[in-house]
């Protein structure tokens, strides 16, 4: 199951998202998306470009996942959260290297390159986007 | 005009010895009998989760192969925790275009075949983005815990503000035979409660449990048991991920089908709501969606009981996803059964006294696939 | 050695976790006084990586910092090699998700490179091999990596020291570096000092023999060796960076070689963070790199057992002031810390297992 198994195509097929935050810029409206789409959901455009979205953001949202699903039971406890880019993109994305207390609503981050989900001990290892506060301001 | 004329519950819950296909026969068979022991002409299964839970799909002819139903046409309509609702929408239609006279709906769930609660979160996280929202680790649970963060700081309501929610739903479910969790609840027993996915705790949102619940539609008003007429329905989506959501804290897909239900009639005053909540926050943000309370709060309704049955806005008299239970595919079928014998005065200990008319709010994923239905006695 | 085209380092950058646990906290995990110890080993504290860490994930940061040194496009890295012992896929190069993860190579993705292993020397010899490429004039600026997420045996001396870490060097013309290397050289013997078997996760070691016919000889015969091909004694060198597996030897080679504590101690980082292997050398070439001024030379000597000393002779050029502040450096990296005690570092490093874990290692 694909629980257990992590698909090599349907991560491979996303990297430059995971790996470069490679989204999409609506050359109509502006908008921004990760990830990028066919048609604009803000004004229906197919006039749609491949943008590279910046690195920093803050957080809009978050929880700490006490219960985990399969492939993330030894990293537990972690923090989701909605962050906004600072292009107004929002996309959803784990807190790294910060304690539960220290994070808040509004809190900076930047992007960071970590492990997300390894497959067991023979699949592959999904590299992925994950946030941290500023390192330095 | 469509009727719901039978249905058939089986209790919310671990069925242990009974598989899927066991689950499914044993409702269906209820329902037909209620119904009086019509025929069918087609069978819509509503259901969720048999594909990544069970390893079954093909769900049509896997639930007709139980019954004696030769040749019966059936497929399997899902909409996250809205396929009930879904699945009546479709049957509703095939007996209103005169493709189908009578038309079984049987909602179906199997979920504690999974006894690992990581199987079971990574199970529901198919109801969300897969690929930007559940590969980064999120649940369900967290999902909804994001919508309470938000609720938190936007309207400075206390955290102990959404346990009325829970406690009152526990209330109700004491009386209601086919509900999962038939004790109550206190304050003390949600604040110490387990957290799940900071700030929902285990009180916030159901665990996984098994279901079956079937109801027989029918193009005439013929239920031996009594009929319940379905008045109008509304349905409408929003975008799947949070991260496209404009606000946590607003479900337009609520409004939306909502607004779509009542504006086929003239004025249709319900004397109960049957909200598919699945979590406190989701219960609140759907409360003030539906108009019954302004934003930030919906608490008070069940703060101050009149939320109760025997108040003057009774919401989820079973019970609710919390405490009748929550088997996503099927749920939304249990909530139609129920505004059938809330309506039809078989209810007995659980029964909205009077209750002539019923608006049933399924919501789908985290407020993205919302059906309402508005159904009155006859 | 000498290229033909003289070549030089464009950018550099570090990365090290922020996790430490303290030697005596090590020691009592063991049931042990670390105050026996602490002066044979001259470690505070080291790093650890988080759960979510990797010799790919810290070889990333470290070459995004030496990327905002070097201040070029990365579709401009026509080379990049990672050198570590603790490769994330034993088949499987880590230079390929490092380029993809960069941009290396531009969209049509041209570049050369694998990951190298030579115990703690594997991050210098990636930069001999980019010493090569551009100075021949193949290419015209390569990135070379040293990184280590390294497995100390529980209870087993190494554990007070193996930690993790690296730096990254983006190496390019000497006219638009830096710092030029004007010069090197390896010297290399099969000499089984520290080895790691294919199946094992922990190295094994033979403790004394590390020391003299291991660590020591071929330190200081490259190092020697490069001065005599120089010209230079170690009056000649403002800092000498050695390889670091713990904050004593450095100390003891240096003086045997001539140099003196204050040249050889801005270098040695080992004693705050531990030897992260195949980053050792190179990120006390950076914390050099991160205060240097125009006109010093720095002498870089590096050990990988198995065994080899790669040495450099390296000058600094103006401009190096500029860029010092366009990255993180090597101490804002040391000082970012927390600390953990023995049963989260057992986690940590996966010394205990869960019943069914799906998230691998």
């Amino acid at each position: 199951m694909w629980a257990y198994w992590l698909s090599v195509p349907a991560h491979w097929r996303e990297l430059p998202a995971r790996y470069r935050l490679e989204g999409g810029l609506c050359r109509s409206c502006g908008h921004t998306m990760l990830p990028k789409g066919e048609v604009c959901p803000i004004c229906g455009s197919k006039d749609i470009v491949t943008k590279q979205l910046p690195r920093r953001g803050k957080v809009i949202s978050y929880s700490v996942i006490w219960n985990a699903p399969r492939g993330y039971e030894y990293y537990t406890p972690y923090i989701v959260a909605l962050i906004e880019l600072e292009d107004g993109t929002r996309l959803m994305s784990q807190l790294t290297d910060v304690e539960t207390s220290q994070v808040t609503e509004g809190m900076e981050v930047e992007m960071v390159l970590r492990k997300v989900r390894v497959s067991g001990e023979s699949g592959i290892i999904a590299y992925a986007y994950k946030f941290r506060p500023l390192l330095k301001k | 005009m469509t009727y719901i004329i039978g249905t058939g519950i089986l209790k919310v819950g671990d069925h242990w010895e009974k598989s899927l296909r066991n689950l499914a026969a044993e409702a269906s068979i209820l329902a037909i009998e209620d119904a009086g022991g019509v025929s069918v002409d087609y069978v819509i299964v509503a259901n969720s989760l048999s594909g990544v839970v069970n390893g079954q799909e093909n769900l049509g002819s896997y639930v007709v192969s139980r019954l004696n139903l030769k040749g019966v046409p059936a497929l399997k309509v899902e909409a996250a925790n809205a396929s009930g609702a879904a699945a009546a929408i479709v049957a509703n239609s095939l007996i209103k275009s005169g493709d189908a006279k009578r038309v079984l709906v049987i909602g179906v769930e199997k979920m504690t075949d999974y006894t690992s609660l990581e199987d079971s979160n990574a199970a529901l996280s198919t109801l969300m983005d897969s690929e930007y929202e559940a590969f980064h680790g999120a649940t369900l649970d967290s999902l909804h815990a994001l919508l309470m963060r938000e609720y938190l700081r936007k309207y400075q309501v206390k955290r102990e503000d959404f346990s009325y929610f829970p406690i009152l739903m526990h209330e109700n479910a004491v009386d209601t035979p086919h509900a999962q969790y038939r004790f109550k609840i206190d304050l003390d027993a949600y604040i110490s409660s387990p957290l799940v996915a900071e700030p929902i705790s285990m009180m916030d949102v159901p665990s996984p449990s098994d279901g079956a619940a079937a109801i027989v539609l029918s193009e005439k008003n013929e239920g031996p048991n009594g009929s319940v007429k379905i008045s109008s329905f509304g349905q409408a989506t929003d975008r799947i991920s949070l991260y496209d959501r404009k606000s946590l804290l607003e479900m337009p897909s609520i409004r939306m089908a909502f607004n779509r239900a009542v504006s086929k009639l003239n004025n249709f005053k319900p004397d109960f709501y049957i909200i598919g909540e699945y979590s406190s926050v989701m219960g609140y943000i759907a409360t003030e969606e539906l108009g019954l309370a302004e934003r930030g709060k919906a608490y008070k309704l069940f703060m101050d009981g009149e939320a109760k049955r025997s108040g003057p806005t009774p919401i989820n008299p079973e019970g609710g996803s919390k405490a009748r239970g929550d088997p996503i595919g099927a749920t939304g079928v249990y909530q139609l059964a129920e505004a059938y014998l809330q309506l039809t005065g078989r209810a007995q200990g659980w029964q909205v006294n009077g209750a002539r008319r019923a608006l049933v709010l399924s919501i789908g994923g985290v407020g993205c696939n919302s059906v309402v239905h508005l159904v009155e006695g006859v | 050695m000498k290229s033909n085209r003289k070549v030089g380092i464009v950018g550099w950058g570090v990365y090290v976790p922020k996790w430490r646990i303290r030697s005596e906290e090590l020691a009592r995990g063991w049931g042990r006084e670390w105050k026996r110890y602490a002066a044979g080993i001259m470690v505070e504290e080291k790093s650890v990586p988080g759960l979510d860490e990797d010799t790919f994930t810290i070889a990333y940061e470290a070459s995004l910092n030496a990327l905002r040194r070097a201040r070029i496009d990365p579709s401009k890295l026509r080379a990049v090699y990672v050198g570590t012992e603790s490769k994330p896929y034993a088949v499987k190069t880590t230079a390929t998700i490092l380029a993809e993860a960069l941009g290396a190579g531009g969209p049509k993705r041209l570049t050369t490179g694998a990951d190298y292993e030579f115990a703690c020397k594997a991050g210098t010899e990636a930069v001999q091999s980019v010493i090569g490429l551009v100075g021949s004039g193949m290419i015209d600026y390569g990135l070379a990596v040293g990184a280590d997420t390294a497995q100390g045996a529980p209870g087993d001396a190494l554990e007070y020291t193996a930690s993790a870490g690296g730096a990254a060097y983006i190496l390019g013309p000497a006219e638009n570096s830096i710092a030029v290397i004007e010069a090197s050289l390896s010297y290399v013997t099969d000499t089984p000092d520290f080895w790691r078997r294919q199946h094992e996760h922990y190295p094994a070691h033979t403790r004394a023999f590390t020391g003299e016919p291991a660590y020591f000889k071929h330190i200081m015969s490259a190092a020697r060796e490069l001065m005599s091909l120089m010209g230079t004694g170690p009056n000649d060198y403002d800092y000498a960076i050695f390889h670091q597996p713990n904050g004593k030897f450095p100390l003891r080679v240096g003086t045997r070689l001539g140099f003196t504590p204050d040249k050889i101690k801005p270098g040695l980082i080992t004693p705050y963070i531990g030897n992260t292997y195949s980053g050792s050398a190179l990120v006390g070439l950076a914390a050099v790199l991160d205060q240097a001024k125009p006109g010093q030379r720095i002498l870089l000597v590096s050990f990988g057992s198995g065994a080899g000393s790669d040495a450099f002779h390296i000058e600094v050029r103006d401009g190096i002031e500029a860029v010092q502040d366009l990255a993180p450096k090597t101490m804002d990296y040391v000082s970012r810390k927390e600390y953990i005690d023995y049963a989260i570092y057992a986690r940590f490093r996966r010394m205990i297992k869960m019943l069914h874990d799906f998230s691998g290692y």
